[in-house]
């Protein structure tokens, strides 16, 4: 099994929302993943949809550089909206 | 009964039961073709709607306003992105999208081809037309194709810093001198009607209407919506204290509703035509903007290739 690539497994538990991370596991190929996915992630219907990427295909952040990375947003408090004071007797806003 | 009449039947059933589709379930062609021309023409609107506000960018008064108008533009790009990248999941792919924008065989809001002469318009712009996006979008949040709706909420979220910068600048102004409140009225009258037209044709004339309702794309009709904008947007005037160039505009308890008056139709067709006063302006800019940034593309292919070439 060493030289089975490790995939990501992604599970949609109702139509209409995202797929979410749920875990991983290791398979020969594609439709293996697919399958043993089933079978470990969704044995109690938890999900219509299943994705399955290989991990290696995935790209991460690097959590070392998280400061630098995410810094452009950090100071940029008026794209919230509780910056802007208006009137209290406004409503619907 | 056929095959694809009993699709048909259980794809209806699926949309009654308020279930979600998603864009590898089965779906009518026509559903398909719809959301791609709705969600194609919602993407464009996001991506032409930055030109009237980047024209004061380098002009807002201060460099608060500044980097609040900037960061709203830059939201509107991500906006344009989402729907975009939903309207692909249904097998169109992106060129094919832009170069109907730019042939003119996909549409836009019509708004976004009235000029911004004023830093007026930048307020009256979050306030009216956000505004009247929002009470769009909100509704679409629950409409029933899966990626669309989940680029509605994302957007939503997004969306109310929008119309509260605009509304602060016009309480600013309207709480200026007289100059200033002058420039918050002349822009209210001049972005009143156009925002109105934003929910599109009447319900009589919108054919259309009656299929996106029974498929859900559509939760509430045109003039269902715009009622709801008036109603909330009155009081709202009537906090900053300038008048909604409306006559007719008067609250009707009976209804429980605003009375308004009709929309000059012959303006908003003529505008959906092409022929508003800067409908040739945007598409130009946006031809220029793609034509512009070719290099930008080509470069950045050609380092992804030589990186590869290094890492293999
Ligand atoms: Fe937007
Ligand atoms: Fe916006």
């Amino acid at each position: 099994m060493t030289n089975w690539p490790l995939f990501e497994v992604f599970i949609r538990s109702k139509n209409g929302l995202d797929h979410k991370h749920v875990g991983s596991l290791h398979a020969s190929d594609d439709n293996m993943a697919i399958e043993n996915a089933r079978d470990v992630y969704s044995r109690r219907m938890e999900g219509v949809s299943i994705w399955v990427v290989e991990s290696k295909h995935i790209t991460a952040s690097d959590p070392k550089e998280n400061s630098a990375f995410f810094e452009p947003a950090e100071d940029k408090i008026y794209r919230h909206p509780t910056f802007y004071h208006l009137p209290d007797e406004l409503k619907h806003m | 009964m056929t095959e694809i009449e009993s699709k048909l039947l259980e794809f209806q059933d699926r949309i009654d039961r308020d279930e979600r589709i998603e864009a590898k379930d089965w779906m009518p062609e026509e559903y398909r073709r719809s959301l791609i021309r709705q969600i194609g023409q919602h993407a464009h609107s996001e991506i032409v709607g930055m030109l009237p506000e980047g024209n004061w960018i380098t002009r807002a008064p201060n460099l608060r306003r500044k980097a609040i108008l900037l960061s709203k533009v830059q939201d509107e790009a991500g906006h344009g992105l989402y729907l975009y990248s939903a309207a692909e999941t249904l097998g169109i792919d992106r060129d094919t999208m832009i170069d109907e924008l730019h042939s003119g065989k996909a549409k836009y809001s019509s708004i976004f081809n009235y000029p911004t002469i004023s830093w007026a318009d930048m307020g009256a712009i979050g306030w009216l037309v956000d505004g009247a996006a929002i009470v769009n979008q909100v509704a679409l949040c629950r409409t029933s194709f899966g990626p669309y709706a989940r680029a509605m909420v994302r957007i939503c979220k997004e969306e109310s810093f929008h119309q509260r910068q605009g509304y602060e600048i016009m309480l600013d102004l309207c709480k200026g001198s007289s100059d200033q409140k002058a420039m918050a009225q002349d822009a209210l009258n001049r972005w009143w009607w156009p925002s109105l037209m934003m929910f599109g044709p009447s319900d009589k004339d919108s054919p259309n209407t009656a299929q996106s309702m029974a498929w859900r794309i559509k939760r509430f009709t045109n003039d269902e919506l715009r009622q709801k904008f008036v109603d909330m947007t009155v009081p709202q005037a009537e906090i900053l204290g300038i008048k909604i160039p409306d006559d007719k505009l008067k609250w009707n308890e009976e209804r429980r509703h605003y009375d308004f008056d009709e929309i000059n139709w012959e303006e908003f067709y003529s505008v959906v035509k092409g022929n508003g006063p800067c409908n040739r302006q945007r598409i130009e800019a946006r031809k220029k903007a793609h034509e512009q940034g070719q290099w930008v593309r080509d470069a950045a292919l050609a380092y992804a290739e030589k990186r590869s070439k290094k890492i293999a």
